[in-house]
């Protein structure tokens, strides 16, 4: 045991005063060395009392356990000690003079994706063990999305167990480069690999002599030193109102944690739900009036004027609204043994307001180890969906990437009243498929004059189709399709390439290249391939669309009829040594996020209508098998 | 923006202040379970600071055993006049329970009859749907898995494995008519975190806290203090020691330990070479491995 971690009381009173606090959150694999890690970050702390070891020895043996099992610490239930597993999310304590840390340990079994989420929620940081001797495994993933998707934006991944490995630092390179290539989908904007040995204590408290060749901090003084002051927003005045405080006729007050953003007397703010404005008149405590206010603190608002307002109703700054309205996007955490199923009914918490409504849609569900997209009837205990809700009274709110507390909602059963999920909203604004969505719902398809066939007797396409070229960057894909059209002019049938770059240049010039944008660029094209095919005309569209989700929801858009996959297969390896725009070699030098290839997966079509090797046949032989297939569907 | 930063504790009372107020807006008849202690000292404390400048809106509760320690009872009637509390007591050691004591009984069964069925019975005849308790997760490893709304079916029970999810800070308050919640605004505070904002906030306790010649029988590493001279064993040896009660409970119960410290920056600074947990001095915690568990599944708090 080190000596005490102060040196006076007047140190210690002073650092309690000033101490910050960081929530973090830990997962991992059964046996990653979760709990020894947590066992050694809470005694090297000093938060284990010589008592609570006392009985640890005592458990550990009573359970036949080989050696003081440090689990037994956070596993608390009787069900949990016996049967050696984490049911429940446990939090712990600990401390150091500059932060005060809350554990929230949530356990790895993959059932229970809804403790993560759980744990997740209040955290700022989520820690991810990898046993180096195993490496990336399905569960690493899937906390780091879970953790992404609750929006923490300090991930920790630790690859523990380097003792095991001799210290060596290629297997950590590895293991980095490999949750690299995964956590490039991902939403986290602050990503630290870091060797340790939790149970050696090599990088865990102090820097590790055995591995001079990692230069970065060792895990606590991460932790104390990380900066999570830029992750609150103090940008939009949010002030959801949790009740009315009228102890009398002289008196009344407007009772709340402001969610976001700061406010002063003085300043003018608006009623969302009713649009009324008025001026904060005080701000009241216990401890006095105040100046202002910022996020999260407790306080009561006095205003100027007397203004219907009541629970639930929601104060901001009337030059930056949340949303209001009865409808929202949200993706979906679902933690009941029953199925969620679009339609029914559901009683929603979000801030200080409860209210009626449903899951109006479910438009997907995602797998959390390869982040795919199915479609889903419904969404069963752990799984985690996009939906469409449909509030019966209007809700003011944000999306939950700008705003945690704003964004977020707990789902309840209004019958049984249990806790049936989660939900993180998202802004429609980055997501216009489904406004068109919505208006397609309304509106009604004019038919045309014109029979197709006439118009193939101008364009000399006789079943306009698209041509759907897909594979990485580099594999020939441009080459063979610019060949492809010229063949085609060349015969007089009209032929247009939608080719990658020139779509990016102008169409999709808005977009760039998460998966959500990724996602939306496909979408459009495929859009204009219908529109071009129903124009008459024979589109070659020659895209990496490294995601077979995407080409699915191309195909459904353009036409299971009209698409021919054509899957440019070329090895990652050949298309690198050609890089004909430079392209790899930056990528691997980090200078481009989310390389297909790379650093972002590409999944290579497992049905393809035509396979080109290109390493077998050339451009032009590639074009020749194109249009044998074209011809053998014109039959 | 280092303007608006929150300290550690500003946090832990703002948290604090919102889930009492959820509950007094939610809920029908809230209470709050005041057990004399620290942690209800500041619990309290809190419950006032949110109501503020209005009194706190709902009554205390102390669930009295009649095996307080008097100085506990002489505390509680001058506080809560100080502070203006609707305090109500309930006196769990009246009627069918005048025969329970853990010298014939045990302290499991005593502690069954006079503190959870009290407890059970001062909620049912209040109807009170929602109950304020100062328990803290760090302080027990059954407390660290526990809810802040913690649902209670028709009994008062608890059942741990099929407990509500619990995300961000959106509670479900949710009740069919009969069940209750207990809410545990100090969920997130640690012992030095009660005693630094006692500190702090010059929040009074009572005086057991700190060091004072007391009468006490020496049993393991445990001073028994002595009540009632009648119920010492044949041969116990009462010595006369400077010591103090880190916890609080009934007198038969509860240990001191060796102890100088005199005022709350004393108790600090002894805590920052204090080797034993807190719950180390309550003698029914560790009847057995999940003796805290169990006692919670019945309704114990």
């Amino acid at each position: 045991m080190t000596d005490s971690l102060y040196t006076s009381v007047d140190d210690l009173l002073r650092a309690n005063r000033e101490a910050d606090q960081l929530r973090f959150t830990t997962a991992g694999s059964v046996d990653d060395g979760k709990s020894t890690l947590i066992g050694r970050l809470l005694n090297d702390c000093k938060a284990i009392y010589d008592d609570q070891l006392a009985a640890l020895n005592r458990d550990s043996k009573r359970l036949n356990r080989e050696e003081v099992d440090l689990a037994l610490l956070t596993d608390g239930l009787k069900a949990e000690r016996e049967q050696g597993i984490t049911i429940d999310v446990a939090y712990r304590y600990f401390s150091t003079p500059r932060r005060r840390f809350i554990i929230a340990d949530t356990p790895g079994h993959e059932q229970y994706t809804r403790n993560m989420a759980t744990g997740a929620s209040t955290a700022h940081l989520a820690i991810i063990l990898i046993d180096a001797r195993h490496g990336v495994l399905t569960q690493s993933r899937r906390h780091g999305f879970i953790a992404s998707l609750l929006g923490i934006r300090h991930l920790v991944v630790c690859v523990n167990k380097m003792d095991l490995v001799g210290y060596e630092q290629a297997v950590f390179e590895r293991i980095r480069a490999d949750y690299s290539a995964f956590s490039a989908r991902l939403q986290v904007p602050d990503l630290v690999y870091i060797p340790i040995s939790a149970l050696r204590g090599d990088n865990v408290v102090n820097r590790s002599g055995n591995m001079p060749w990692y230069d970065g901090p060792a895990l606590l003084p991460h932790l104390e030193h990380v900066e999570i002051g830029g992750d609150r927003n103090l940008v939009d005045f949010r002030f959801p109102v949790q009740m009315v405080n009228r102890p009398n006729q002289d008196f009344r007050g407007y009772c709340g944690q402001v969610a976001s953003g700061v406010v002063s007397t003085g300043d003018e703010v608006v009623v969302r739900a009713s649009g009324k404005r008025t001026r904060v008149r005080s701000i009241v405590t216990f401890d006095g009036e105040r100046p202002l206010a910022f996020a999260g603190q407790a306080v009561t608002l006095g205003l100027e004027d007397e203004l219907d307002i009541s629970r639930g109703d929601m104060l901001s700054s009337p030059h930056n609204l949340p949303h209001h309205g009865r409808e929202a996007e949200a993706m979906v955490v679902w933690m009941s043994d029953i199925p969620m199923r679009p339609g029914q009914p559901i009683l929603f918490k979000h801030t200080t307001c409860l209210v009626r409504g449903t899951v109006s849609t479910l438009r997907y569900r995602v797998d959390p180890d390869t982040l795919h997209r199915r479609t889903a009837s419904e969404l069963a205990l752990n799984e985690i969906g996009r939906v469409s809700l449909e509030c019966f009274q209007p809700i003011s709110w944000d999306a939950y990437a700008a705003n945690r507390v704003t964004g977020a909602l707990v789902m309840i059963d209004p019958h049984t009243h249990a806790t049936l999920g989660a939900g993180m909203l998202i802004d429609r604004r980055v997501q216009p498929e489904e406004r068109l969505l919505a208006q397609t719902r309304h509106i009604r398809r004019e038919t045309s004059l014109v029979a197709a066939a006439d118009r193939a007797r101008i364009t000399g396409v006789s079943r306009p189709c698209t041509v759907w070229l897909t594979g990485l960057s580099g594999s020939g894909k441009s080459t063979i399709a610019k060949l492809l059209e010229q063949r085609l002019i060349g015969e007089h049938r009209l032929a247009f390439l939608l080719d990658g770059d020139n779509i990016r240049h102008g169409l999709n010039r808005d977009l760039g290249f998460t998966e959500a944008d990724r996602t939306e660029n496909i979408r459009r094209i495929a859009e204009t391939a219908a529109l071009f095919n129903d124009a008459g005309l024979q589109v070659i569209a020659a895209f990496i669309s490294p995601y077979a989700s995407d080409r699915a929801m191309a195909r459904e858009l353009i036409g299971a009829d009209r698409l021919l996959e054509v899957f440019i297969d070329t090895p990652l390896a050949v298309c690198e040594a050609r890089d004909v725009k430079g392209l790899y070699r930056r990528a691997r030098a980090g200078e481009i996020p989310a390389f297909t290839g790379v650093t972002a997966p590409y999944e290579a079509p497992k049905n393809p209508d035509l396979r080109i090797d290109t390493t077998r046949l050339t451009a032009e032989e590639a074009v020749e098998a194109i249009l044998a297939l074209l011809r053998s569907r014109e039959r | 923006m280092d303007d608006y930063k929150q300290s550690n504790l500003e946090q832990l009372e703002a948290e604090s202040i919102h889930i009492i107020r959820e509950v007094v807006a939610e809920m029908e008849r809230p209470v709050m379970l005041y057990s004399i202690g620290k942690d209800s000292s500041v619990m309290v404390h809190l419950a006032r600071k949110a109501f503020h400048p209005a009194p706190i809106p709902f009554p205390l509760l102390h669930v009295d055993t009649g095996l307080k320690f008097p100085e506990m009872i002489a505390f509680r009637d001058s506080f809560c006049r100080t502070i203006g509390a609707n305090l109500i007591v309930f006196n769990s050691g009246e009627g069918e329970q005048t025969a329970a004591n853990p010298w014939d009984w045990g302290t499991v069964k005593c502690c069954g009859a006079l503190k959870t069925q009290g407890l059970l019975t001062a909620l049912r005849e209040g109807r009170y749907d929602a109950a304020f308790g100062g328990a803290r997760r760090d302080e027990e490893k059954s407390r660290a898995k526990e809810r802040i709304f913690s649902f209670r079916d028709k009994h008062g029970q608890w059942d741990p494995k099929n407990q509500r999810p619990e995300l961000w800070n959106l509670y479900n308050p949710r009740l069919d008519p009969g069940e209750s919640i207990r809410v545990f605004p100090l969920s997130n505070w640690t012992e030095l975190d009660v005693w630094h904002y006692i500190h702090l906030e010059s929040i009074p306790v009572v005086p057991m806290y700190f060091a004072a010649r007391r009468d006490v029988v020496v049993r393991d590493h445990l001073l028994i203090p002595v009540i009632d001279r009648a119920r010492l064993p044949p041969g116990q040896v009462v010595e006369t020691l400077e010591c103090r009660f880190r916890t609080l409970g009934c007198w038969p119960c509860t240990g001191a330990i060796r102890s100088s410290a005199r005022t709350v920056r004393e108790i600090i600074q002894e805590m920052m070479t204090v080797r034993h947990s807190e719950r180390i001095t309550r003698i029914i915690d560790h009847d057995q491995d999940s003796s805290m568990e169990q006692k919670k599944r019945e309704g114990y708090f």
